[in-house]
């Protein structure tokens, strides 16, 4: 049996495959052109290292359900952006829909989220939640994140459909800031 | 009817570079101290986005740029994609992009003393066909310094980045070129622990590739993580 490829660092000069209008899943010339339904929202967030400094050279990537919370319906739920020079991404997209999880589980409104750069030798996977949703409080996965973790997967509301997360790649040794990310 | 999603399978130990890579000095502020939270793979993990050439235009040729032709050696790259069971992977995006053949991105942060090329920019993407092949034609890239350590050169690569039919199946990677001595001294290369699977990135002159009176050519497959075929233990 053929045995997985081995991963290797996106490197510092990826965005050569940067298409800045990707983070915006709604744009006009796209593949959601015409998809009218669900709530519109923009996702924030600053990424930072272990010294707390930014991450200007991050891809970050986004793949998400519908508003009903399919992956088979006709709005195509992936984007990519590049972090800015203070280690900032944003993405304009529609809010998810609560997705199946296994058995006769539900998953909350999620976004996944996927993390190459240079230093990274594999990606990185995290998700995001939106706080104060009912639906966290039952969600599998943030089940098996330790509680005191939790936080990080949280989204916070900064204004009308507007949402932001912060990245932590690496907390202080012995403290809960290290964002949680999930071995898929 | 149990309609949840077979598990990915788990990594081959040691196939796989870690996070944490004391020779690569970029890790040192970048890899998580915690290991990651192991799930259960739900529909989020199962499924992938349909990345077509209808939203993603392909453009399979990196020889020709802004009305001239690069300069440097014309080669031709083919592969396929494959998953762990050795299916094909039809439909897979390959992203692609490389340095000059001096060994220069074109990338505003790219500040190596090497000339630009106004003819070559450096990126691709092509489609999986319904056997899992894939084939570009560019040029070959030069190798370039950086500062990792003193007298730190890249071994000459291409670097790949792969959308398959699972979200799991995302990944990013680089292809080297055989013969190449800075392999055995590049960081990056050697932070995968296996031997067999640090020699899977180097692809292999291929005559079946090579066009007559044209290019040389390289054959460099690629897989993609497989489904856990395991049937689960029932009561």
């Amino acid at each position: 049996m053929p045995i997985a490829t081995a991963s290797q660092t996106a490197g510092p000069f990826w965005h050569l495959i940067d298409v800045p209008a990707w983070a915006d899943l709604l744009r006009a010339d796209g593949p959601n052109a015409g998809f009218t339904g669900g709530d519109r929202i923009v996702l924030t967030g600053r990424i930072t290292d272990g010294d707390g400094a930014p991450c200007p050279d991050m891809l970050v990537e986004i793949w998400q359900a519908d508003p009903e919370g399919s992956y088979e319906g006709a709005f195509h739920g992936f984007g990519r952006c590049a972090t800015d020079p203070d280690g900032r991404f944003r993405f304009v997209t529609v809010k998810p829909g609560p997705v199946r999880g296994r058995g006769n589980a539900t998953q909350a409104p999620h976004v996944a989220i996927t993390l190459f750069a240079r230093g990274l030798l594999t990606h990185l996977t995290t998700r995001l939640y939106f706080a104060g949703e009912a639906l966290n409080a039952t969600d599998p996965v943030l089940a098996t994140v330790p509680a005191a973790r939790r936080g990080t997967l949280l989204a916070q509301p900064t204004g009308k459909g507007e949402w932001r997360l912060d990245i932590r790649l690496q907390g202080p040794e012995g403290e809960d800031g290290e964002t949680v990310f999930l071995d898929v | 009817m149990n309609t949840d999603p077979l598990p990915w399978r788990p990594i081959m130990p040691g196939t796989q570079p870690p996070l944490d890579a004391p020779g690569y000095g970029s890790t040192h502020r970048r890899h998580p101290r915690q290991a990651p939270i192991r799930i259960a793979t739900t529909p989020t993990e199962a499924a992938a986005p349909r990345m077509t050439p209808a939203a993603y235009p392909a453009l399979d040729d990196m020889t020709r740029y802004a009305g001239g032709a690069a300069v440097g050696e014309r080669i031709i790259v083919a592969g396929r994609v494959l998953d762990e069971d050795g299916r094909p992977v039809p439909g897979a995006m390959v992203e692609v992009w490389q340095a000059n053949a001096a060994g220069r991105y074109h990338h505003e942060r790219d500040t190596h003393d090497a000339p630009e090329d106004p003819h070559f920019h450096g990126a691709a993407r092509v489609f999986a066909d319904a056997e899992g092949w894939y084939r570009y034609t560019t040029i070959r890239p030069g190798a370039y310094p950086w500062r990792n350590h003193h007298n730190a050169w890249r071994p000459v690569h291409i670097h790949y980045s792969l959308f398959g039919a699972g979200f799991a199946q995302r990944m990013i990677t680089q292809m080297y070129f055989p013969g190449d001595p800075l392999l055995a001294l590049d960081p990056i290369f050697n932070c995968i622990p296996d031997a067999a699977a640090r020699e899977r990135l180097v692809a292999r002159f291929d005559l079946d590739v090579t066009q007559p009176e044209f290019a040389l050519g390289y054959r460099f497959d690629i897989v993609l993580r497989g489904r856990d075929a395991t049937p689960m233990e029932t009561p």
